[in-house]
């Protein structure tokens, strides 16, 4: 074995690859609005994905209300707006501190829970404050939701902000898995009683996940309101369209691994927008209805065929094509 | 007081079906170890198809049952046989692969169902849809009290079965153990596989008995699905009579919520005692009616 | 110089007496032996230690001072190790991973976790297998395993379940050899619990034994083996120890 210097973070040439044809890209082509916003679309699902992807593949704590922290990222953008005029830019900053509050303060009552008992009380704690949101119009706005005259037409410089945002999301995930934290998580994840018996504080850490994830979920909120410029209740709370997408994204691309939540993004929005657009207009209209269901069909042969996902259980491929490459250590 | 009364008696009819929606959810939880999220989905498919044999061949929902029940049941069984119990084999990272995928059937469904009948809303009007009988002040919507007659029937029924058959028998077998089931003979496959089915055609009663007092558009499913899971951590998993008092609970715990709170906060006062039920009384209300 | 010590400790389970006022001392270097019959109480006694379960009454000191209402992984922190009967690897990871996870215990840095991690499982005969998943390993090295996890704690003393059972008679030996060598070479107290007499006979400087969870017997190999009331309940009553040990 060689020996090499461990440094705080590791980025192999693929990446530096995928990190430069993202940025010089939008330089070289023309891309139509149309595909500018299915970028920042994409990058969107990149943070929530890694956000949900670090408590719960690799840590083990599957949460099904995501959208808790999303919307209450948003909502820290959207209501001193609101009330105070205070540009929703401020969010960047207070987005992700309101969903680490939220998050540690649910984490005490969450983390009692194991298994699909989490599951569930993550899930009911995101319905609740959907429903408070919609009902506290004092405080939200209720249903009619927020409104804000976004700062740029171009969506350019929309773009470039969301590719930062994913790119801290994923490298954070990157330092955290590589270091004692990170091998908690998955100690953890595997089985926490014995994690317990190697001296791991299993409360601690857990919560130390939490916070992670709930940062980058709640600065995506607060994103998504400067660049929609509207938020309500039923988006940024939704149960199916934030919680369990996040989930699905995570599943799609491979749990507990780095780069499976921006693998499933990008195919949750293009398989999506194949069918919407009806293949690009080739197929009849009618098609352009089904692409939810598509994916969902999607969803379940991933399911039943790759369990590690498409990153996890890249091999399975590889293997197809007749290159024996060493297995890497999933984790 | 009037208020009052009326509405615990309406919370107590409409808990009549949310009890054989949990039953559902129970017994598969029971045997299958999963939360299965895509109850309420399935509901909706009973509803869809209660709905199609209303709006086709006037079919009276009430006798639908006898149609809802059946298909649903092989139709369950064959999403547990081809989806489900495939996964029991798989080594993932996370153990929930199977709460997983009834996610992705459930979203299958919702988007099947608006395929084929948009997201419109839809009611059928049958000539008792309005009628109400009266006790003093009080009115009890003859829809509901009909339905919660036939949930009582079905109730009876399923104890019957479970306590009294050797399949039932086999199933309260393999939900308490399913290492020692298989060494007395019994196929916990078999019986999974069944379960999911039997659970599913509970259901599916519920969902025809519901659509001549609730209105069908495919989000309905996790609507019901989210309700099917509050029930049975209320009533303490994997007791069927505990279900019943989760599902009366609940309906009561709504009726009171949309009349003192605000109708907004209907949903939402289900799930905050939920959550206070899951987090400091894990044993549910099975702890208080100790059976 | 007594580095563990158990006074009068006791477990109830509902009506059952798990652990019943047993008592004993553990000194420091010593290879400290804990027998019973199945069922006896000895994991439960691991687990009271460790705090997996709640002592019902009794106390438990290291090195002096109380340790009984310490939660689980501070007892780890304090230099408690131990390993399980059943093996738990964290069956994703690789050998050397899971050894890291362990000794992040003690270390902040991941060098310094692998470090300790590549010396212990060097020490454990693991370093061949460092790089597989510990899914994938033979039972025998799993046990290896779940003492190099034990060990990257850096505890001052460590609890091995029967660490030898369902081993081969290679493995078994290699196993006999690793546990002496953690008392010989890395100087940590060993507390352990094994059904193979071979294996504790041949360890133990003092062996402590335990029968429906009340204490039978305690001394020397010699003096418990010879111990009437040990082989009654233990062995059986016509049981030949002479030929048991030299079998």
């Amino acid at each position: 074995m060689e020996e090499k210097k461990t440094k705080l973070l590791e980025v192999s040439k693929s990446e530096w690859g995928i990190l430069i044809a993202a940025v010089i890209l939008p330089f070289i082509f023309d891309f139509s609005p149309y595909v500018q916003g299915l970028l920042i679309f994409i990058l969107l699902w990149v943070i929530l994905g890694s956000s949900w992807n670090l408590l719960a593949g690799f840590t083990g704590q599957v949460s099904f209300g995501h959208a808790a922290f999303f919307g209450i990222g948003a909502y820290a953008a959207g209501i001193p707006y609101m009330h105070f005029k205070l540009s929703p830019w401020w969010g960047l900053i207070t987005g992700g501190i309101a969903a680490v509050i939220l998050g540690y303060l649910l984490g005490v009552l969450v983390f009692r829970l194991k298994g699909p008992y989490f599951a569930l009380g993550t899930l009911a704690s995101g319905e609740i404050l959907r429903l408070v949101f919609g009902e506290e119009e004092w405080l939200t706005n209720g249903h009619v939701g927020i409104l804000y005259m976004t700062t740029w037409v171009s969506k350019y410089p929309y773009y470039f902000i969301a590719l930062a945002l994913a790119v801290g999301a994923i490298i954070s995930v990157k330092i955290v898995m590589k270091s004692k934290a990170g091998f908690y998580f998955l100690s953890i994840r595997e089985d926490e009683d014995a994690a317990q018996a190697l001296g791991i504080d299993t409360r601690k850490y857990k919560n130390v996940s939490m916070v992670i994830s709930t940062f980058w979920a709640g600065t995506a909120g607060a994103f998504y309101m400067i660049y929609m410029g509207f938020i309500d209740p039923e988006v940024v709370f939704a149960l199916h369209n934030i919680s369990i997408i996040s989930i699905l994204v995570g599943i799609i691309g491979g749990v507990g691994t780095i780069w499976g939540p921006a693998i499933g993004a990008l195919v949750m929005v293009f398989v999506q927008e194949l069918f919407r657009s009806a293949i690009f207009g080739l197929a009849p209209s009618w098609v352009s209805g089904l692409h939810a269901l598509i994916f969902g069909v999607l969803v379940i042969i991933v399911i039943l065929y790759l369990p590690g996902g498409i990153v996890g259980d890249w091999h399975l491929f590889k293997k197809k094509f007749g290159s024996s490459k060493k297995l890497e250590v999933s984790k | 007081m009037d208020l009052f009364l009326q509405s615990l008696v309406s919370g107590l009819l409409i808990g009549g079906l949310y009890a054989i929606i949990g039953i559902g959810m129970t017994l598969i939880m029971g045997v299958l170890k999963i939360i299965n999220l895509a109850h309420g989905q399935i509901l909706m498919v009973a509803m869809y198809i209660t709905w199609v044999l209303w709006h086709t061949w006037g079919l009276d929902p009430y006798l639908s049952i006898f149609i809802t029940i059946p298909l649903v049941f092989v139709f369950a069984e064959g999403l547990s046989k081809y989806l489900l119990h495939p996964l029991i084999e798989k080594d993932s990272i996370l153990p929930e692969n199977q709460v997983l995928m009834t996610v992705g059937i459930g979203m299958v469904l919702v988007e099947l169902a608006r395929s084929i009948f948009t997201s419109d809303y839809r009611s059928i009007q049958t000539s008792y849809t309005d009628k109400s009988l009266y006790i003093g002040n009080i009115s009890l919507s003859l829809p509901l009290v009909i339905a919660f007659i036939i949930a009582i029937i079905l109730t009876v029924g399923l104890f019957y079965l479970l306590a009294k058959t050797d399949l039932g028998r086999s199933i309260r077998a393999t939900a308490q153990d399913k290492f020692s089931a298989t060494l007395m003979g019994i196929s916990a496959a078999k019986i999974t596989i069944l379960t999911y089915g039997l659970g599913s055609a509970l259901d599916a009663a519920a969902g025809s008995l519901l659509l001549p007092v609730y209105y069908l558009y495919p989000d309905v499913g996790p609507l019901f699905t989210v309700k099917a899971f509050v029930i049975t951590i209320l009533g303490g998993l994997g007791s069927t009579v505990g279900a019943i008092a989760g599902g009366l609970v609940l309906g009561i715990a709504e009726t009171f919520g949309a009349t003192y709170i605000s109708s907004g906060y209907r949903d939402a006062t289900g799930l905050v005692i939920f959550l206070i039920v899951l987090v400091f009384f894990p044993g549910g209300l099975k702890r208080f009616t100790k059976v | 110089m007594s580095i563990l010590r158990l006074d009068n400790l006791t477990k109830n389970f509902g009506g059952l007496t798990a652990v019943d006022h047993v008592s004993f001392t553990v000194n420091e270097g010593e290879i400290f032996g804990l027998i019973g019959p199945n069922g006896s109480g000895k994991t439960t006694i691991f687990n009271l230690i460790n705090q997996y379960y709640t002592v019902s009454d009794g106390k438990i000191f290291f090195q002096d001072t109380e340790i009984t209402h310490l939660k689980t992984h501070e007892i780890a922190k304090i230099g408690i190790g131990r390993t399980f009967q059943k093996v738990r690897p964290l069956k994703r990871l690789s050998v050397e991973d899971n050894v890291m996870a362990a000794a992040f215990a003690r270390e902040s840095t991941f060098a310094g976790a692998r470090s300790v991690a590549r010396d212990v499982l060097k020490f454990c005969n693991l370093d061949k297998s460092s790089n597989l998943l510990a899914g994938s390993l033979p039972i025998g090295g799993r046990k290896r395993l779940e003492i190099a996890k034990g060990l990257a704690t850096r505890p001052k003393i460590i609890l091995l379940d029967e660490t030898a059972a369902g081993l081969n008679p290679g493995e078994l030996d290699e196993a006999i050899d690793i546990i002496k060598n953690i008392r010989g070479k890395l100087g940590i107290t060993v507390l352990i619990v094994e059904h193979i007499m071979k294996v504790i006979m041949t360890l133990s400087d003092r062996i402590h034994a335990i029968a429906h969870g009340a204490t039978i017997a305690e001394g020397t190999p010699e003096e418990v083996a010879k111990n009437p009331t040990v082989i009654e309940s233990y062995l059986g009553s016509d049981y030949n120890v002479e030929d048991y040990l030299n079998a």
